[in-house]
């Protein structure tokens, strides 16, 4: 089995932690085989930021798939350049506080989360990667909840004073993940 | 031993401070950046020496210099300033002095992209400098391997008194995984090792010994030369290679590095549709494993699709060194910062497998 991730958006809006702390949770909590793979333009705010998480029973071989099981798009630049690499049949999570045109594509599910807003109502516009992060495991299982949460905590190690606002948010995240799995289960 | 999630970058200069490295000078490059940020921090943990020179040029002559001590020394940068760092290199071939560099490739000629690329093969494996001096050149295409093989290129390096050359690229150089480090050589095996090159290393004056080490002279250039050439003819053992699933191939890819590892999640693909697909990856480029490609069976194999990161080819030459006319070889490529796709190996391969 090998599945395979990829979050892409803006510069800045915590693309890159939200694969690493996917990769992190994979590496401390399962056997499983990981890689984590960044790419960014010469940029250090602004621009484009994406990056590729594989999981895999094998040894990893290509750390970045030419079609992707699931795509985390950030923002609509992202999602005009990377629609196509979804697999028929894969997961698109969509913030959809920025992106507001309609998916052209209906083989595919979408789950849209307006992240950006939500993470604006918790009263810090920067934990919208870890609700975000919620929203993938909580639809998808691949990890279960409790480890990815223990790597957000551990990642704030030296910054306490910032766990319960990433905790809420992560829950937040994890809640919408769910609530839309038991949807889509409903409408099948 | 526990396995840790490492960047290529900080295993590989983890790896190099565990093999003894105590001394690094280094520039700024992407995408390399992470190796001299991480001797930075750990190089006063371990009582080396860091050193962020005002170039690549004057950071290969630092570590020309630090290695002549006995001190076991690197330096690292990226494709343009591998370039930079070429007359450094050759001078260390000359004098015998054994370094560890690592190319964390990028694309090119010239500045090229900060984008992962393999367009240095023909630099790397036949000519770091002027002179014609030969090195030993290590692929590595997983991150394990990266350290291995640094752990590994320290003892070369000083067993040989040549430089060693540690071909990476911007994936390996990025990408993060399990990683299990080489244990941590003591203080008092580092001393034993610096021991050992007392018949040449400069010890200072105190030491009372009048040594002087040239990188050329008036005389006696051919006779160095020869035995430069000698030394490199005893590299047959130093060949490393994986034969991959080559037994009942009929297409044998020829890749090494990031585009190996593509490569191989390629074959599997192929093999579950019945694609009877093998590859050789040459672990070291130099010396450079002819035999595996000498002892396949031409009745069999009907085709060897050479796979990099290159526009025009590189690595095609030796391969067909090694095939030496006896099947067609073609190419899959890609170059400028496009990373080699699965998809496109596959597409490659069933395009020449029943012609």
């Amino acid at each position: 089995m090998e599945r395979n991730l990829m979050a892409a958006g803006f510069g800045g809006q915590g693309v890159m932690m939200m694969g690493k702390l996917l990769a992190y949770s994979t590496f401390s909590a399962t056997d499983k085989n990981v890689t984590f793979f960044p790419s960014y333009g010469a940029e250090q705010r602004g621009g484009t930021a994406n990056c590729y998480v594989v999981i895999s029973d094998n040894e990893v071989g290509a750390p970045l798939g030419d079609v992707m099981d699931d795509l985390i798009v950030m923002n609509e630049a992202s999602l005009n350049k990377f629609l196509y690499k979804v697999k028929p049949g894969g997961l698109l999570f969509i913030n959809s506080s920025i992106v507001k045109k309609p998916v052209e594509r209906d083989d595919i599910t979408v789950i849209p989360a307006p992240v950006t807003e939500l993470a604006m109502e918790l009263g810090n516009a920067k934990v919208l990667n870890v609700i975000m992060l919620g929203v993938y495991v909580g639809y998808t299982e691949v990890l279960p909840e409790e480890v990815v949460y223990e790597t957000v905590k551990g990642q704030l190690a030296k910054k306490p004073k910032l766990i319960p606002l990433n905790e809420k948010a992560f829950r937040l995240g994890t809640k919408i993940g769910q609530e839309a799995r038991k949807d889509r289960k409903g409408l099948v | 031993m526990a396995k840790k999630f490492m960047k290529g970058c900080e295993a590989i200069a983890e790896a190099a401070v565990r093999s003894g490295c105590r001394f690094f000078a280094g520039y700024p490059i992407t995408p390399q950046n992470e190796i001299p940020e991480y001797f930075a921090r750990r190089m006063p943990e371990v009582g080396g020496s860091f050193v962020q020179g005002e170039s690549e040029i004057a950071s290969i002559n630092m570590v020309y210099g630090a290695a002549q001590t006995g001190v076991r020394s690197m330096t690292s940068s990226s494709s343009c300033g591998i370039s930079l760092k070429s007359e450094g290199v050759s001078f260390c071939a000359s004098a015998r002095i054994p370094i560890v560099y690592c190319n964390v490739a990028r694309g090119g000629p010239g500045i090229g992209a900060i984008q992962p690329a393999q367009q240095d093969y023909m630099q790397a494996t036949k000519a770091s400098g002027n002179g014609g001096f030969r090195m030993i050149v290590l692929a590595p295409a997983t991150v394990q391997e990266a350290v291995d093989m640094t752990y590994e290129a320290f003892d070369l390096a000083q067993r040989d008194r040549n430089p060693v050359l540690i071909l990476a690229d911007g994936v390996l150089g990025t990408i993060m995984e399990p990683v299990e480090l080489p244990p941590m050589r003591s203080d008092e095996e580092l001393r034993k090792l610096r021991e050992e090159t007392k018949d040449w290393a400069l010890r200072g004056h105190k030491a009372g010994e009048k040594k002087l080490i040239l990188p050329g002279g008036w005389q006696g250039q051919e006779d160095r030369c020869k035995a430069n050439a000698a030394m490199y003819d005893t590299w047959e053992k130093d060949i490393q290679v994986e034969e991959f699933l080559t037994e009942d191939a009929r297409v044998v890819i020829a890749a090494y590095g990031v585009s190996a590892r593509v490569a191989k999640s390629a074959i599997r693909l192929l093999r579950k549709e019945g694609y009877q697909v093998g590859m050789i990856r040459p672990k070291t480029v130099s010396p450079f494993p002819y035999q595996s490609f000498d002892k396949l069976d031409y009745g069999r194999v009907k085709a060897i699709l050479d796979v990099e990161m290159s526009i025009p080819a590189q690595l095609v030459y030796d391969v067909e060194l090694g095939v030496k006319g006896r099947c067609k070889v073609h190419t899959c490529l890609r170059s400028g910062g496009e990373i080699m796709g699965r998809e496109y190996i596959v597409n490659a391969v069933k395009e020449i497998y029943n012609v």
